[in-house]
């Protein structure tokens, strides 16, 4: 068995000290393994997220990321790991609003050689981008040209996707991404999501509240049972 | 891609494109301010210096050397003293002297002042780098009532060859102290010089004697009018005393000495100075003031720059989610770091070399304008080393200025973690 894309050992987070929010004895997230991860609002996710993705440092225990271990990797390390391995579709305002689709979904390749090159392999940017778009369903002619202002929040969600899949991160991360998508759209935004990240073989771990949605992943995790710290009304 | 980090930046800007126009502007103006300062006060200073050349001393009463360079050469006020003929005669005379001018101020013409002098004023005066006077029109005067016009008079007058003056004694408006039993006729115009001599009316000493024959009082003598002009013309016409001399030297090195001796002559007393000299001690005077103006447009300057503070300052609230964005994808606190120090100094880089372009172009354009109407040829203009200078100078203090709200946005794309609570 290969080393799992993230494992937390012993983790605990406090804003503020004395005051830990998060106390997470033990949690991993296989290769290619898709988690729903659930919990109310103020429980912590957004917080775990941040732990992972290393813009954000425990007080104690170890997060692994890719086999690293993000405690002892320097800061432009962490943000290099992140670039490389990571893709991340926040709630909503995903996109950079100055940039048109295409330079919103080719951003991380900016930062990330290792993704370039990746994409450069598929075939370019362009291809790249616009066969991703049109697997999430965006296959318009002119759509790598719009601006991401003229698009709807569905869309823009989409574009998002897009951006996290492309030069193939080994995890990607969804904080409650479909929270702004009505009932139909949230479910084939899952489908389409989960289907790329199965294809590019990247782990994805999908939060949200809804319990709902649960069904739709290989594994559901509830934080509250991963959290050993029990209050609920962290930020 | 346009996504470098310097793409990043300018297309930002490019998003708040309205706020990012008005900065612009604000640095663009501010520092064609300066510049326009800076080189124009440079211009006025050669422009000034340039007033007289040629002339080695000029020879007048005592007073003082800026008194007598303000009444000589530029027409300012009035002399307290004459100088006599005899004594103009004296230094004209002298081994050391190659020629010299006498010149008789005190009359105007429609506030104008009328300056008597010899031919030979033309021969030697000259101004900027030793141009000489020239005529756009007719030639210097030759009978006792002809009047040779400066530019500005002829072409403010409207004035042309043959047109018929008359001068007024004193400075005072036309009318009762006219000498309009004595009218000129004009036979030349000058070209533009750009110096005091464009408004000037030149016409000859014995001109000057001839009309003041029957005002020995200082007010018209009511006999004046029964002396005919074949009687004047037959008078010996030879001045009794003139304002001052301008003073040509045969040699350069004897100027110092050639001032002594006349400033220590016994039959009268007499004050010699070396114009440039005394130029240079007027500037002085003013130059105070030039460097007050560079002061507050270098003042303006730091109001522009600080106008690039605010805009930056005020974009970082919006742009906290476009921060947090970056940092997900992978961007490190020092990309964040660069992206604003980088919209700082693009703001003042472009900035500054649109106020370079700005000065620039009205320079090219209202340079020659000047030139035409006022004759004034604005000297060392163009681009030169203080454009670069204050464009490198802006773009640096841009950068130092832009590292404020830089370190404020990248501490709080730390602390705000992937979510931003907005």
């Amino acid at each position: 068995m290969t080393d799992p894309v993230v494992s937390l050992s012993k983790v605990e987070f406090a804003w503020t000290p004395g005051a830990t929010i998060l106390d997470v004895p033990s949690f991993s997230v296989e290769k290619a393994e898709r988690i729903f991860l659930r919990g109310p609002s103020g429980s912590g996710k957004s917080t775990l997220l941040g732990l992972i993705a290393g813009v954000l440092t425990p007080q104690s225990g170890t997060v692994t990321v890719m086999g690293q271990d993000m405690a002892t990797l320097p800061g432009h390390q962490r943000d290099r790991l992140r670039a490389n391995h990571l893709g991340v579709i926040f709630q909503m305002f995903n996109l950079v609003p100055y940039l048109s689709v295409r330079e919103n979904v080719a951003l991380p390749c900016r930062f990330s050689k290792r993704r370039k090159d990746k994409v450069r392999q598929a075939g370019g940017i362009d291809r790249e981008a616009e066969r991703l778009l049109g697997r999430l369903g965006l296959s318009d002619d002119d759509i790598l040209d719009r601006s991401v202002r003229q698009l709807s929040v569905g869309q823009q969600q989409r574009v998002a996707a897009a951006r996290a899949l492309i030069g193939e991160p080994a995890l990607i991360m969804a904080d409650e991404p479909t929270s702004a998508l009505d009932a139909d759209h949230r479910d084939q935004f899952i489908d389409l999501l989960s289907e790329e990240a199965r294809r590019s073989e990247a782990a994805l771990l999908f939060v949200s509240h809804d319990a709902s949605l649960a069904g739709l992943f290989d594994r559901a995790v509830d934080l509250q049972d991963l959290n050993a710290v029990k209050s609920g009304v962290a930020a | 891609m346009g996504t470098s980090i310097l793409g990043l930046a300018w297309r930002s800007l490019m998003n708040r494109r309205v706020s990012a126009f008005l900065t612009l502007i604000a640095v663009a103006l501010s520092v064609a301010l300066f510049l326009g300062v800076e080189k124009g006060r440079n211009a006025a200073k050669a422009g000034f210096d340039n007033t007289i050349s040629g002339t080695e001393l000029i020879v007048g009463a005592p007073s003082g050397p800026i008194n007598l360079v303000l009444y000589s050469v530029f027409r300012l006020g009035n002399a307290t003293a004459e100088i006599s003929w005899n004594a103009f005669e004296m230094i004209q005379s002298r081994d050391d002297v190659a020629w010299a001018v006498p010149i008789s101020l005190g009359d105007s013409h429609r506030g104008y002042r009328v300056l008597g002098t010899t031919p030979g004023y033309f021969d030697h005066y000259g101004y900027g780098q030793g141009q000489k006077l020239s005529f756009q029109d007719g030639a210097r005067f030759d009978d006792l009532f002809d009047a040779v016009l400066g530019a500005e008079v002829a072409r403010t007058l409207g004035y042309e060859l043959g047109t018929p003056i008359v001068l007024t004694h004193g400075l005072g408006r036309a009318g009762l102290t006219d000498h309009d039993n004595r009218p000129f006729r004009v036979v030349g115009i000058l070209e533009p010089t750009g110096t005091p001599v464009d408004r000037t009316i030149h016409v000859s000493v014995e001109a000057i004697t001839a009309i003041h024959v029957g005002w020995e009082t200082g007010t018209r003598n009511p006999l004046a009018d029964t002396i005919t002009e074949d009687m004047i013309r037959s008078f010996d016409l030879t001045p009794k005393t003139v304002t001052a001399a301008f003073v040509g030297l045969k040699s350069r090195g004897s100027i110092l000495r050639t001032r002594r001796a006349i400033n220590t002559n016994r039959s009268e007393p007499l004050l010699a100075i070396i114009p440039s000299q005394a130029l240079a001690e007027l500037w002085s005077v003013m130059g105070n003031a030039e460097r007050v103006l560079l002061a507050i447009s270098a003042f303006v300057i730091a109001v522009g720059l600080v106008s690039i503070l605010t805009s930056i300052l005020t974009s970082l609230n919006e742009r906290r989610r476009e921060m947090s964005i970056l940092r997900a994808i992978g961007a490190q606190p020092a990309h964040i770091l660069i992206l604003m120090i980088l919209e700082a100094a693009v703001l003042g880089f472009v900035g500054a070399i649109l106020g370079v372009v700005l000065i620039q172009a009205l320079f090219l354009i209202g340079g020659p304008i000047l030139t035409a109407q006022y004759g004034i040829a604005l000297t060392g203009t163009g681009l030169g080393l203080v454009d670069l200078v204050t464009v490198g100078v802006v773009t640096l203090v841009s950068v130092v200025l832009g590292i404020f709200p830089a370190i404020t946005a990248m501490r709080r794309s730390l602390a705000d973690g992937l979510s931003v609570k907005l």
